[in-house]
Order: structure tokens, then C-alpha cells, then sequence
């Protein structure tokens, strides 16, 4: 039989409203991980990412994005998170976006963690970023977080999988 | 069940096809994946991909950032998914993408998230071009079958396919 490459580790689907999600406790048996977010909020927002609840300004990200009428690109260093969007923004309507975070070599201790990352919202724009966490350390939790008084919509769904190169 | 399932894959023929359709698309999975490979007998150097559900070719729009030596940005009345290569383009190249359909069984508006390359090793930028995008089927039925088609006219040629997986968080 054929090894199963992809596996879902865990899904989240919201029975309250809340303003973070956490993935925590991720195995350490995978090669990469994806994320995928099916989520809409109660007020239209952004949606940022952090690591093993390190809050420190060890984040920065660069992003591509289009709205339909103009393009460009903006950057950020010493964040405290990973900005995921930018225009592709989570809004307050089920079902009109797309959010997925792509975390490769996540548990080596050797080198510093990168997340590529698609935002899709039809209402805004599209956004391809790239981002960066200054730690060597195995990551072990990923927490997901809106905009101060805002908060993730009952029914969002947000699924962890893990993916294995061998 | 797996995560990740092959539901179908297609291959055009040597006869070409107007259309690449995925029919009856079973209603266990929660997500949607395509990938792509897409070439036209269109005279031209690249065309748009349009994508639609259902069999309805309506209520579709699409915002798309694309690079070809330079950046831009549009937006279309339908479900742009990027680019075939046209026949005019390099000899044996073909356009490849990725589509990514979240909940596609549910009662809400369906979102779709794409990729798209059409890379010829050309010094014109009028014959390369990759597009990102974000589309929007405003219905609330479940989907059932996805249509490709040419938005600016011509045929699928022979070996362009198409692969279908049903994507499930449990």
C-alpha cells in the first residue's frame, strides 16, 4: 500500500467566536506543513501568524499583491508576527476567501522557519507573501490571530496537515 | 479516508476539446484541488482560462496579479484561472496551474485560489506570464462539476489534462 503523504493533524471549526486560533502540540513526525483557512470574521481583517507563542520582533515578511486595478509589493522586518495578508483580507462573509500558509522543514533546529502564504479574497485582492521567523527552534504551535476586536467567525474552519517526504 | 484523493484525472485527446469538464464530483470531500496543464490551438501567444460550476457559466468574478517582466492587476466578470500557452507560442509548452475550491458542498458563496505559469523561455514578455488569483462564484449550491473553457476562443490541444482531488480535514 502507498504511503499516505498528506494527512490532516487537526481541523478547528468554531464554535464560538474568538480572536486566536492555536494549532498546538504538532507532532514532530512530518516533513512540511499546510495550513488551510476557511474562516470569516466579524469585522473585516487581517490575519496574522506566530510561532511557539513567540510575540518578540523576530518576524518579518515580504508580499505580492494585486487588486484587480494596481499591483505592487510591500515589506516589514522586526515584526511581531507574520502579516499573512494584505489586501486578501478575511472578511465578515462566509465563502469569500481563500487563506492557505505553507511551513516547509518545520521541525529542524538547524535553520530559520519560512512561511509561503496565499491570500484570495475576490472581494479585495490577492496576496503572495513570504515570511520569515528568526528561530532555529522545532515549531511546535501556530497561532493565528486577527486585528484587536475582531473576532474569527462561528463556523470558520482552519485545518492543519502534515505532509511527509518520506 | 486519505487526505488527499484522486478523484479523476483527464486527458485531452487528438481530436481537442472546447472544454475540460469534472462532472458528478462526489460530495465527501471538504476541499477541491486542480491541477492543470493546459495548451490551445488559438492562434495567438497566451489566452485566458476561464472556469465555471455547475454547468452555469454565471455569477462568476475574479481578481488576478500577474508578472511577465513587469507586475499588473485585473479584474473579470467570470473566473479567470490564468493562461493557456496559444499556439502561436515556443513549440511544446504548455501553460500549468493549481486551483484550490474550500468547502465546496457548503450553502455559502464558493471562493477559489489560483496559480498560474506560462513559462517559454522567451525574451518576450508577451509570451511568458504568471498570474495569481482570487475567484468568486457567487451561488450557494453545492458543486458538482467545474467547466474549463478558452475565454478568448480556440480548442484544448491533445495532452492537455487536468487532475481532480477531493481534499478532507478529517
Amino acid at each position: 500500500m502507498a504511503k499516505q503523504a498528506y494527512e490532516v493533524i487537526s481541523t478547528q471549526t468554531l464554535g464560538s467566536a474568538v480572536e486566536t486560533v492555536t494549532f498546538s502540540s504538532i507532532p514532530q513526525t512530518y516533513t512540511d506543513l499546510v495550513v488551510v483557512i476557511n474562516a470569516f470574521s466579524s469585522a473585516t481583517s487581517d490575519l496574522y501568524l506566530t510561532f511557539n507563542g513567540d510575540t518578540g520582533t523576530n518576524y518579518s515578511r515580504t508580499v505580492l499583491w494585486g487588486t484587480g486595478a494596481s499591483a505592487g509589493s510591500v515589506r516589514s522586518s522586526s515584526a511581531n508576527f507574520i502579516a499573512l495578508t494584505y489586501y486578501g483580507r478575511i472578511w465578515d462573509n462566509q465563502g469569500t476567501s481563500v487563506h492557505t500558509a505553507n511551513i516547509m522543514n518545520y521541525s529542524n533546529t538547524t535553520t530559520n522557519k519560512t512561511v509561503l502564504a496565499r491570500a484570495s479574497s475576490q472581494q479585495e485582492g490577492v496576496d503572495e507573501s513570504v515570511g520569515l521567523w528568526s528561530s532555529t527552534a522545532a515549531i511546535t504551535s501556530i497561532t493565528f490571530d486577527l486585528v484587536s476586536t475582531r473576532t474569527f467567525s462561528v463556523g470558520s474552519t482552519l485545518t492543519l496537515y502534515g505532509i511527509k517526504a518520506a | 479516508m486519505a487526505a488527499y484523493n484522486l478523484i479523476a484525472t483527464t486527458t485531452v485527446g487528438s481530436g481537442g476539446a472546447s472544454t475540460i469538464e469534472f462532472s458528478s464530483i462526489a460530495q465527501t470531500y471538504t476541499d477541491l484541488k486542480i491541477v492543470h496543464t493546459l495548451r490551445s490551438t488559438r492562434a495567438a501567444l497566451v489566452g485566458n482560462l476561464r472556469m465555471y460550476f455547475n454547468g452555469a457559466n454565471t455569477n462568476g468574478s475574479s481578481r488576478t496579479l500577474y508578472g511577465n517582466n513587469a507586475t499588473g492587476s485585473f479584474s473579470n466578470s467570470y473566473i479567470h484561472f490564468g493562461y493557456a500557452v496559444d499556439a502561436n507560442n515556443t513549440a511544446s509548452v504548455f501553460a500549468s496551474g493549481e486551483i484550490y475550491i474550500p468547502n465546496y458542498t457548503g450553502s455559502t458563496y464558493k471562493s477559489t485560489s489560483y496559480d498560474s505559469v506560462s513559462e517559454s523561455n522567451s525574451t518576450s514578455s508577451a509570451i511568458v506570464v504568471q498570474s495569481l488569483g482570487a475567484g468568486l462564484w457567487s451561488a450557494t449550491s453545492a458543486i458538482t462539476s467545474v467547466t474549463f473553457m478558452l475565454e478568448d476562443g480556440g480548442n484544448f490541444v491533445q495532452y492537455s489534462s487536468a487532475s481532480l482531488y477531493g481534499i478532507k480535514n478529517s
